[in-house]
């Protein structure tokens, strides 16, 4: 019988069958942040339970630490970083915090610490943990109860997902990234269009992705609902997975982590790549996004009253005029960073365009490397020097930052920010922020403009 | 053991309300589960002064008072913030009633005896238009016979059965899990040993 990967992957981690059609699924490796566990440790304690396997998880500082300075900024967010670290030491489990050489967004430190290889089941309260299935691992978000669960019991109750496979035929065109790959997939998808459904991505679009791409892709499959997504293994992931501290405990067995030729899937998108640009989000949801050379819509582009509706309540939020073109909208603030769009590859890109550029004036650039590791990388490879000869803030410590303003980057009410992250909801990077999401070439180029810009008209520099 | 959520109604028909939205971050530096009641959909309720928003919905009688929203498409999509579902249980929601659910989402409120039915887009609109009466529309919820009631209309709804079990028994997950430790053990003793974590401190 003809499986596709995730079945085979639920299959391989099924522990045990539970009433009412819920299983036992075996977790073979937890990562915790600061802010989304505290409340399952105090969970174990007020119920006296231990945790089950300490050595399957992996607690990293990310989401409320300053990035200005290795000392938390406020008491709250010291309180909450303190917290992890009391609660790790007290049930031995491996703590990567402030000041710690391995440190920074936990979904770029795990494939630079070589954590993931295919095959594995990844679990994590937080909801980008898809971007793991870019290794053919299966990795999900999950709410504080369920870390509580895994800490408790190394499992977690699951139901089997639906699957959806998603095809991009044909190459993309120069200029025309990872990042604006699954812009466009959330775009033909839509917000909530794979809710219920692990996806698969295939193609050869995605075939001639490197893992930077495959995990931007991955990572952002959550925006169009997807509680899991997956590209099947090869040569590429088999070298991704290699040289890194961990990786001495794995072994790669790829050829078992691929979906059967004749495997059924619930649901298929196809989408060319040729039919791909640059994008640029113009909404407060990251399905409302229009190609750089376009307009934002204008009401008459659609029919039904509510969306009619949605439109105008998304412009009035974003201060765009419908019909505005998208290269006509100025920009306060610029952002590079996230566990989208902050690895030495997504540094280097953005460097390609501000090589003997300057940030226009007015514009405010802040770049915050994924961890640790990668912005040692990039000083050592002259990424540095560009960004700040180009006028960008270079952060000295690695975190979420600005892609959710938990620690002190907030933007201002009304503040407009072009950011290389996955969400443009309202508020998000601060009270009546607005967000425009796009790759980190993009942002740079939005940077160097002063307004949204396409990557296409600037001629891109080689690094020496 | 709770089978029937019976209480007014409140019509939310945004589409796409994510996680930030219900629980803006400012509420989440925070290790207890409590004091969120404030919080949720904290920007939606107040302005920047605080003073409550008079064009919001759950400002304003009989809505005030309601225990169940009606939403749009996509509801409690993004972050998986479990905080988002505790505020809710706190403002005193016990269900949402729409036409789907961003998944981390759900399984948040199952863990927090928030319910989740799941009705067509025609009977969500039709729940919408009955909430919006100003003179207190009461709904009421049976999970038993998976209906809801709203005047004269009776709504069949989807809920998969672990969680209507799990929001009609009210049990532990955790606890009761671990009454499957053997079988833990046992699928952890054939593990291959090439796949087996073991993170350095």
């Amino acid at each position: 019988m003809s499986r596709t990967l995730y079945d085979k992957l639920v299959d391989a981690h099924k522990v045990c069958d539970l009433p009412d059609g819920d299983m036992l699924i075996y977790v073979d490796f937890h990562i915790m942040n600061e802010y989304t566990s505290p409340q399952a440790f105090s969970g174990l304690d007020t119920k006296g339970l231990d945790v089950w396997r300490p050595g399957a998880h992996l607690a990293v500082v990310d989401h409320v630490n300053a990035t200005r300075s290795s000392e938390p900024h406020d008491a709250a967010s010291k309180l909450l970083i303190d917290n992890l670290q009391a609660n790790c030491t007290k049930h031995g489990i491996a703590f990567y915090g402030l000041g710690d050489p391995r440190q920074g967004i936990e979904h770029v430190v795990v494939p630079e610490q070589g954590l993931v290889v295919p095959g594995m089941l990844i679990a994590c309260g937080d909801s980008h943990t898809t971007t793991y299935g870019a290794f053919g691992a299966l990795g999900f978000g999950i709410g504080t109860s369920e870390v509580e669960h895994v800490l408790a019991t190394q499992t977690l109750r699951y139901k089997r997902m639906k699957t959806m496979r998603v095809t991009i035929n044909g190459d993309t065109a120069p200029g025309v990234t990872a990042k604006d790959i699954i812009m466009k997939v959330v775009q033909v998808v839509g917000a909530g269009g794979a809710n219920g459904y692990a996806v698969e991505f295939a193609g050869s679009a995605i075939r001639g992705l490197d893992m930077a791409g495959r995990m931007t892709v991955c990572n952002m499959a959550v925006e169009l609902g997807a509680r899991a997504a997956l590209i099947a293994a090869d040569n590429i992931t088999e070298k991704a997975i290699r040289g890194h501290p961990h990786s001495g405990q794995f072994a790669f067995k790829g050829e078992s982590w691929v979906s059967d030729p004749e495997a059924v899937f619930d649901e298929e998108f196809t989408i060319s790549g040729a039919d791909i640009e640059p994008l640029i989000t113009w909404g407060t949801s990251p399905d409302q996004s229009v190609p750089i050379t376009a307009n934002v819509p204008i009401a008459s582009d659609y029919v039904s009253p509510k969306a009619k509706a949605a439109l105008e309540r998304s412009l009035q939020y974003m201060g765009l005029s419908e019909g505005q073109s998208a290269q006509s909208i100025k920009i306060d603030t610029a952002f590079i960073g996230s566990c989208t769009n902050s690895r030495i590859e997504d540094l280097r890109e953005a460097a390609k365009i501000l090589e003997g550029r300057q940030v226009a004036a007015g514009v405010e650039a802040i770049v915050v490397p994924g961890s640790a590791m990668t912005r040692i990388k990039a000083e050592a490879e002259g990424l540095r020097a560009i960004f700040e000869a180009a006028g960008f803030e270079w952060r000295p410590e690695a975190g979420c930052s600005m892609c959710l303003a938990m620690n002190d980057d907030i933007a201002m009410d009304g503040e407009r920010v072009v950011s290389s992250t996955n969400r443009n909801f309202e508020g998000r990077q601060g009270r009546g922020a607005r967000t425009h999401l796009m790759s980190p070439a993009m942002v740079a180029a939005a940077a160097v403009a002063g307004h949204l810009a396409d990557v296409r008209d600037f001629k891109r520099k080689t690094i020496k | 053991m709770t089978k029937m959520i019976k209480g007014i109604a409140a019509p939310l028909p945004l589409a796409n309300v994510d996680t930030d939205v219900v629980m803006p971050k400012r509420f989440l530096i925070t290790i207890t589960r409590e004091g969120l009641g404030d919080g949720t959909f904290a920007d939606l309720r107040f302005d920047s002064t605080g003073q409550q928003r008079p064009d919001f919905i759950l400002n304003n009688a009989p809505w005030a008072q309601a225990t169940i929203l009606v939403v749009g498409d996509n509801f409690g999509c993004g972050s998986s913030r479990e905080h988002a579902v505790w505020g809710m249980r706190q403002l005193g929601i016990e269900a949402c009633i729409g036409t789907g659910f961003a998944g981390i989402f759900y399984d948040n409120a199952r863990k927090n005896g928030l319910a989740l039915p799941i009705v067509s887009p025609e009977m969500r609109d039709a729940l919408l238009q009955f909430a919006s009466n100003a003179n207190g529309a009461e709904i009421s919820i049976d999970l038993d016979t998976r209906k809801i009631g709203a005047g004269a209309m009776s709504v069949p709804f989807e809920m998969d059965d672990a969680t209507r079990t799990s929001l009609i028994r009210g049990r532990d997950d955790t606890l009761d899990s671990l009454e499957h430790a053997d079988a833990i053990r046992e699928f952890e003793a054939g593990l291959d040993d090439s796949m087996r974590v073991s993170v350095s401190k």
